[in-house]
């Protein structure tokens, strides 16, 4: 340590006790901080199974999940096919269908059902229901259209639909989690 | 707050306790003696007013408390049973529920006050500046008071505005788990929003508090701007002013009473009489009233900010809303410093005050735009483009207006006292 500039061991010794005591007041702010993240039983509720047997063709329904809803859509030919022939380039959010589905499980499209924009529940579960232009889901809090791969086409979501974690334990039981 | 001699009391137990703990001593200082601009108008209640509603408001939110159940399953019911089983427990929600519009109502008049007849200026920075905070600090409690009757509205608008910290880059998501206490809004959310709802008004309280007190080191502003120059330009706060508050305050009050016991839910939603739903959002979310305005800059920016002709994007449309809703209370926090015309008052500056009663056309405009669904039109004209041009103006008013005139406008020439401006006002009218 330097004596001169008006440096001294003092100048040192605040320092360091300073910082230590800042240190150890972070430390201290952490444990009521993390209080307010998931505890462990809502984290131990994270995973569904759904059995999808009797979704026919066309129909959706729609599942919880973390306190969420999860979209299950059962999706007909013409649908994929629709999913199908956007050109990916034209997207806000660029993702291929294949990207969205499970290998050989094109039928089946598992989706958060909330809008990325600001967390409402968009429409078009029921075939009832609005869909939007691109005759997916449509969001009406703030207008934004999903196509029937759950990709944002239109309207103020920055975002696709997303994806949760699942699997299928057979041909008719998902995991979600 | 108090210094200087202590006054004489007659009562011994008053002198007893003056002289170990002043408090008489600094209540007779503050609000008995204390001199005030004799030329107050009746903008001036809007604080005293303010004051009484955060009381009004601490006072049934208690007994409110004493029979609500901050639990998703009987959150709602325990609020129905508040206003058909608990005795008076309606007079009470209704009180509490309207009590929060009007206290609105109070600190946005008084919000404007302080604009028109400059009193943000030197040396009220800091006042004006407890003033700002004290408004944010009811944002966030109205919020948060608003959420717990666990109607549909409650969880809808508590979804899309704790969604709005996602759009804060990397740590966006893991605020909003945070926020959240789980991955969606659900009982954890509920319990800690009751936690800081019951918590908040005192920490308004004590803002309050500081407040009042830098308000009582430099003394008020009055409808002229000068400072008073002496005894003839102040009147001693009671019983001048004591009279004044509790007349304006009356007045008030008759108001807050006609909507409390015969339009009650005139000022709410509908939709927050259905029990909150995770499953169903209704078609129109809309917050209450008094954030109409911000909701619409939140969502006039509709575009990204980024370099034109590439996919490089700096911010998000979510994101530029976000930050133009933050930024429009913020301008608040600066306006001492944008504003260095060196005449406080309005009424001396033609142009400020042009400018400014169109800045509060266009506020309430934006308050109209926010109440609307997003896709409206008024007159044809799609309200998303009025939005846009609102927020600009908003804006443009703060940044670019105010720093324009106060290198432009000349301003009338100023009375030389408050005496001589009251004067002057008796002689105009003594002609008729």
């Amino acid at each position: 340590m330097g004596h001169g500039a008006g440096e001294t061991r003092r100048d040192f010794l605040q320092l360091t006790a300073g910082s230590f005591g800042a240190v150890g007041a972070g430390i201290a702010l952490w444990p009521f901080v993390h209080s307010m993240n998931p505890a462990k039983d809502t984290l131990a509720l994270s995973t569904t199974e759904v059995d999808i047997s009797p979704i026919r063709k066309g129909q959706s329904i729609t599942v919880m999940w973390r306190g969420k809803p999860v979209f299950i859509r059962h999706r007909t030919e013409a649908e994929i096919e629709e999913a199908n022939a956007v050109s990916i380039a034209d997207l806000p959010d660029k993702q291929d269908d294949a990207e969205r589905v499970k290998k050989d499980k094109d039928q089946w499209l598992v989706l958060v059902g909330i809008c990325t924009h600001l967390g409402c529940v968009p429409t078009g579960q029921k075939q009832t229901e609005t869909r939007g232009e691109f005759n997916g889901w449509f969001c009406p809090c703030h207008g934004s259209h999903y196509d029937t791969s759950g990709r944002i086409r239109k309207g103020p979501a920055p975002k696709n639909l997303a994806l949760p974690p699942y699997e299928f334990l057979s041909d008719t039981l998902i995991k979600i989690g | 707050m108090g210094s200087g001699e202590r006054a004489e009391f007659k009562n011994p137990v008053v002198s007893w306790i003056d002289e170990r703990l002043p408090v008489f001593s600094m209540m007779q200082q503050e609000y008995g003696v204390f001199p005030t601009p004799r030329n107050f108008n009746y903008f001036w209640n809007f604080g005293a007013i303010a004051m009484f509603m955060l009381v009004a408001m601490i006072a049934t939110g208690i007994f409110l408390a004493m029979n609500y159940t901050p639990h998703v399953d009987m959150a709602f019911d325990s609020v129905e049973r508040i206003d058909r089983d608990v005795n008076w427990g309606w007079m009470l929600r209704d009180i509490h529920m309207n009590g929060a519009s009007f206290f609105f109502i109070a600190v946005y008049v008084h919000i404007f006050r302080g604009m028109y007849y400059g009193s943000y200026k030197k040396p009220r920075e800091l006042l004006w500046i407890l003033g700002v905070v004290i408004f944010l600090l009811m944002m966030a409690t109205a919020f948060m008071g608003y959420v717990l009757p666990w109607g549909q509205m409650s969880y809808w608008g508590a979804t899309v505005i704790t969604n709005l910290f996602s759009a804060i880059p990397l740590v966006g998501d893991s605020i909003v788990t945070l926020l959240w206490g789980g991955f969606s809004i659900d009982n954890p959310t509920l319990n800690r929003f009751y936690a800081l709802h019951y918590l908040m008004p005192f920490v308004i309280f004590a803002v309050v508090f500081l407040h009042v007190w830098a308000l009582h080191i430099c003394g008020s502003n009055n409808p002229t701007g000068i400072e008073p120059k002496g005894k003839q330009d102040t009147l001693p706060f009671h019983p001048y002013y004591t009279m004044k508050d509790t007349f304006g305050l009356l007045v008030f009050l008759v108001v807050f009473c006609v909507f409390v016991f015969y339009a009650p839910d005139y000022l709410g939603h509908p939709d927050n009489y259905k029990e909150a739903n995770p499953l169903v959002t209704p078609p129109h979310i809309v917050p209450e009233w008094y954030f109409l305005p911000f909701y619409a800059i939140l969502r006039a920016i509709t575009f990204d900010v980024g370099i034109p002709g590439t996919e490089i994007v700096f911010i998000s449309a979510k994101l530029g809303g976000v930050i133009s809703m933050f930024g429009s209370i913020g301008l608040l926090l600066i306006l001492p410093w944008l504003d260095t015309h060196p005449i406080r008052s309005a009424r001396y500056r033609p142009k400020f005050r042009f400018f400014l009663i169109v800045f509060l056309v266009v506020f309430v405009m934006l308050g109209y735009i926010g109440s609307q669904p997003a896709d409206a039109t008024l007159f044809g004209a799609p309200l998303t483009l009025l939005g846009i041009l609102s927020t600009t103006y908003y804006y443009g008013f703060f940044l670019v207006i105010i720093p324009w005139l106060n290198n432009t406008e000349k301003g009338k020439d100023l009375p030389k006292s408050i005496h001589d401006a009251v004067l002057e006002d008796a002689r105009e009218a003594a002609k008729g």
